[in-house]
């Protein structure tokens, strides 16, 4: 006998718009035909957004490191505050398509493939600021752990080091784990499709047939991959921020980072995610799909990780009065009020002030407000990264090497750029492969049944 | 002849397709059945009484892989040319866990999906006889390699309703 499970049930409650498992596939699948004006407007601003991108990056390659606003005392400015916002901002793809699966949570299903997608773009990203950060990309192979010429291995104890590990293997299982989400509902859009695009889709979902068999081990590996990339979302970031936690600067050496840096790439990141799913959702039309439910929930998390970095801010500040360290002191004081104090206050604001808006169930429910709050966050998310990095470096222990760091034009040109390449690559998955994960949100809607349920889905 | 005759009922309702697979097993059917579904649903596995998938020893043994290369790498590089920095040991073990931890997951994702593509044969490029578009978008398939035994099959299937029947000697 065939019943209706609870997380049906419940799903049936958040998506109360769609009655068939048909209708899923012919709404997602409408999303890849021929795109609109708009579409193709915001591909045109991103193509020239990466030629800006280029642009910068080539001419630092061309002159030299020298164009970048980065010298003596800030050696890490703009590029490594990007490649931390980047990495945080991929973070909470992993968050909603791994720990949230986990959780059985019932209103993932509509989001994770997007916020998935966001996910390997994210990295991508971040992937490319290590390169531009070392000025001679020539060598930027020297990062993979070989040993030089005299056969001498690099530093394993280095943080450094074990970032490279770490971003690598995020890169490729998060890219995995997308891939493989993707091949049924690669193959549902290959049985709707015609063409060269068929043939496209036949290649990239390798026969998929939807068999018994093929679901079982589906089933099973997707749960593995989710329970491998749990804990694997939590330690990225750790390790990130341990890549300043490890080194005794002023403002960095806190065991409170890894943490504070999770919190604050999940905050950043479903912060992303929404800023990504309200226009999504309006040019496609998938009110059905993205409910205020969903959206709730993302601000939920949201509210959540505000509170937790929020926290962190005022122990780091706490720690450093208490510490009775006059580096230390001197070092959040000049934060405060320092030549920084507008980086700051836009990170205060932003992360910790705004967020508290979220209390409000009525603010949770209008998609406009959380859209204009999640580009706040955004903002600040950057400047936390800013403010950490460059306000410590510029601020260390010797007064006579202390120094102010302005980011460069070019600098800029790439920060803008990023979001032009990122930008691009989604705009490219929101055609090509269905936005919506469509056989999970089967999973989560009642099947067609002969015979009456006994208990009522209709609410 | 008879002797291959395969049955392909497409269903529009779950529980005819689970209750048509449940009279098929019951029938001795069991080992020649294939069901396509859209999503993984649970109670068509049920119906076919699956058991453990042999998918975790692949992601067991990818994952214990990564984390003694994760070891053994980073301490074999340190012994390679011993050179103390910082006053550390040469094996800083407690240092190597972050690398170990790292290849624990991408070894064993790896081993995971490399697992999967063994254990359902994908990718799978034989043309698609035995197939219908209508599975991907919401119908339930319950294919029967009947054997000898065709006419016995198509009774049971037909008891069930399905919107279609189609019968081959293929496969």
């Amino acid at each position: 006998m065939a019943t209706i499970t609870e997380s049906q049930r419940r799903g049936a409650l958040t998506h109360p718009d769609i009655e068939q498992h048909g209708e899923v596939n012919r709404d997602i699948l409408k999303m890849l035909s021929r795109p609109g004006k708009g579409w193709w407007a915001l591909l045109a601003l991103c193509i020239v957004g990466i030629g800006i991108f280029f642009g910068s990056w080539g001419w630092q390659i061309y002159r030299g490191i020298g164009v970048s606003g980065l010298t003596s005392p800030v050696g890490w400015g703009a590029y490594i505050t990007t490649f931390v916002f980047w990495v945080g901002i991929a973070h909470s793809g992993t968050l909603i398509s791994a720990i949230l699966f986990l959780f059985r949570a019932p209103w993932r299903q509509s989001v994770y493939r997007a916020a998935e997608a966001m996910t390997v773009f994210a990295v991508m990203t971040a992937g490319l600021f290590p390169l531009i950060h070392v000025g001679r990309v020539w060598h930027a192979y020297w990062l993979i752990p070989y040993p030089n010429q005299r056969f001498l291995w690099p530093n394993f104890r280095s943080p450094l080091v074990w970032d490279v590990f770490a971003v690598t293997t995020y890169f490729t299982v998060s890219a995995v784990f997308f891939y493989l989400g993707t091949i049924p509902d690669v193959a549902a859009a290959r049985d709707a499709s015609t063409g060269l695009r068929k043939k496209l889709y036949s290649v990239v979902a390798m026969g998929w047939r939807g068999t018994d068999r093929e679901w079982h081990h589906f089933g099973k590996a997707y749960i593995f991959l989710a329970a491998l990339a749990t804990p694997l979302v939590l330690s990225v970031h750790s390790v990130v921020s341990w890549d300043f936690a490890m080194g005794i600067v002023p403002g960095w050496h806190a065991t409170v980072f890894a943490p504070y840096f999770v919190a604050g790439a999940i905050f950043s990141g479903v912060a992303m995610v929404i800023t990504l799913a309200v226009p999504l959702r309006k040019v496609f039309g998938l009110e059905a799909y993205l409910t205020t439910k969903h959206f709730d929930a993302l601000a939920k998390l949201i509210l959540l990780t505000s509170l937790i970095v929020l926290y962190a801010y005022l122990t780091e500040f706490f720690m450093a009065w208490y510490s009775g360290e006059p580096p230390e002191r001197q070092m959040f004081w000049n934060r405060l009020f320092g030549p920084y104090w507008w980086a700051t206050w836009i990170m205060l604001i932003c992360n910790g002030l705004v967020p508290i808006m979220l209390w409000f169930k009525r603010v949770r429910h209008s998609i406009p407000a959380l859209f204009v709050i999640s580009i706040f966050i955004n903002i600040g998310m950057w400047f936390e990264r800013f403010v950490i990095i460059v306000t410590s470096l510029s601020h260390e222990y010797e007064p006579f090497a202390w120094g102010v760091y302005r980011p460069s034009v070019i600098e800029m040109g790439v920060l803008v750029g990023s979001f032009a390449w990122f930008g691009f690559w989604f705009l490219l998955f929101t055609r090509l492969l269905p936005p919506v994960a469509i056989a999970e949100l089967k999973e989560v809607v009642p099947p067609r049944m002969r015979k009456k349920q006994t208990e009522s889905v209709e609410a | 002849m008879s002797d291959s005759t395969s049955l392909l009922a497409s269903f529009d309702f779950l529980d005819d397709a689970v209750d048509a697979i449940k009279e098929l097993r019951k029938a001795g059917f069991s080992d020649d059945l294939t069901t396509y579904a859209s999503y993984p649903d649970h109670d068509l596995e049920h119906a076919l009484g699956y058991g453990q998938s042999p998918v975790r020893v692949f992601t067991l043994v990818g994952g214990l892989t990564g984390t003694a290369t994760g070891f053994a790498f980073p301490s074999f590089a340190s012994m390679d040319w011993p050179l103390v920095t910082g006053g550390k040991p040469i094996l800083s073990i407690p240092a190597y866990v972050i690398p170990a931890f790292e290849l624990t997951v991408l070894f064993g994702a790896l081993s995971t999906v490399i697992g999967l593509f063994i254990l359902t044969r994908l990718p799978n490029t034989a043309p698609s006889v035995i197939y219908d578009p209508e599975f991907s978008a919401g119908r339930y398939g319950v294919l029967v390699r009947a054997g000898g035994r065709a006419d016995e099959a198509r009774t049971i299937l037909q008891k069930y309703q399905p919107v279609e029947l189609r019968e081959g000697s293929d496969a």
